[in-house]
């Protein structure tokens, strides 16, 4: 079991989607959704508690990895998070990515934490600041007019040195 | 402590001079704004202002700074005798153009410690900003009747 009290938020994004909890769910659980506004990530999910959980980059690779903690469709979604394609992150403490989704009058309020457990530095939380707006962005469009957004994902300047600053 | 401050970044699929329309002319404004009519498509130094649904001015602020279509920054203190009390905040808008899409960065800061305000503006910007991509991209804002926070606002109208 993962001890979700040790996780404090650093990162939370709110977005409203004109649509139902259950198609919001969908797409972030269907990997012919997530392929579209993730980055071009396919999501392999096992649907309960305790299941492993993986982000696969468009070329195989694995982006990230983790177990799923929280699994309530279509309310609650929460994974353990570990970003493996960039190396130096492998050995990072994992992270805890949770989704919650409201119904809010004819839309639903989407609310995305990334908590930590340690004290992450700035410039490596910069990475989620700033991926999560485009990926709930693309994820907002995708829902409510059938196209995601065209992005690239880079990490952030400045992410990589504080990476290689931690390992000294 | 840190003075509180919020950002929040959106990506829209529309060119910056259309996100630009929308958030400084009252006519668009009032589609996703739930009802507000804002406009603050002055040049620095005149003003922002902004009717609310009732037809009560909600704010009459200055300009800070304006080069459209890339960034805005105005003053921010609403008129509502409830909110009254605390020193102007500061709105700050940019605007970056990625192949025909936006991405919209809003700042708001210069408040001071447990700003009222701030507790409010946090809660707003999100779905003003949400509402705003959905007109832009769909030609419908979002509805005012299932915010909380657009209750509120109606009954800071109210009391006002």
């Amino acid at each position: 079991m993962t001890d979700t009290a040790k996780f404090k938020p650093k990162t939370i994004y709110v977005t409203y989607i004109a649509a139902t909890p259950e198609r919001v769910w969908q797409a972030l659980t269907d990997p012919a959704f997530t392929r579209q506004f993730f980055f071009g990530r396919t999501i392999e999910i096992e649907q309960q508690a305790g299941g492993s959980f993986t982000l696969r980059m468009p070329d195989g690779r694995i982006d990230v990895k983790g177990r799923v903690v929280e699994w309530v469709p279509p309310r609650r979604l929460a994974v353990t998070w570990s970003v493996d394609w960039i190396p130096e992150m492998r050995d990072l403490p994992e992270c805890l990515v949770s989704y919650e989704i409201e119904p809010a009058g004819g839309a639903v309020r989407l609310t995305m934490t990334e908590a930590h457990q340690w004290d992450v530095p700035e410039a490596l939380l910069e990475g989620g600041r700033s991926g999560w707006p485009a990926i709930l962005s693309s994820l907002k469009s995708l829902l409510e007019t059938g196209k995601p957004l065209s992005m690239k994902l880079e990490p952030p300047a400045g992410m990589i040195e504080a990476l290689k600053a931690l390992k000294r | 402590m840190c003075k509180p401050k919020f950002v929040y970044v959106t990506y829209i699929a529309a060119p910056p001079e259309r996100v630009w329309e929308a958030l400084t002319q009252p006519d668009l404004s009032e589609k996703y704004w739930f009802g507000y009519s804002v406009r603050a498509d002055g040049k620095a130094g005149e003003r922002m202002t902004a009717i609310d649904p009732a037809g009560k001015k909600a704010h009459d602020d200055p300009i800070l700074e304006s080069d459209p279509p890339r960034r805005l920054v105005y003053e921010w203190q609403p008129l509502y005798k409830d909110m009254q009390g605390e020193r102007p905040s500061r709105v700050t808008f940019e605007f970056e153009s990625l192949k025909g899409q936006t991405r919209l960065t809003v700042v708001h800061d210069e408040f001071d410690e447990g700003s009222k305000i701030f507790d409010m503006i946090s809660k707003g910007w999100p779905a003003v900003l949400s509402s705003l991509k959905s007109f832009l991209e769909t030609g419908k804002g979002l509805e005012p009747s299932w915010d909380a926070a657009a209750k509120r606002h109606a009954t800071a109208a109210e009391n006002a």
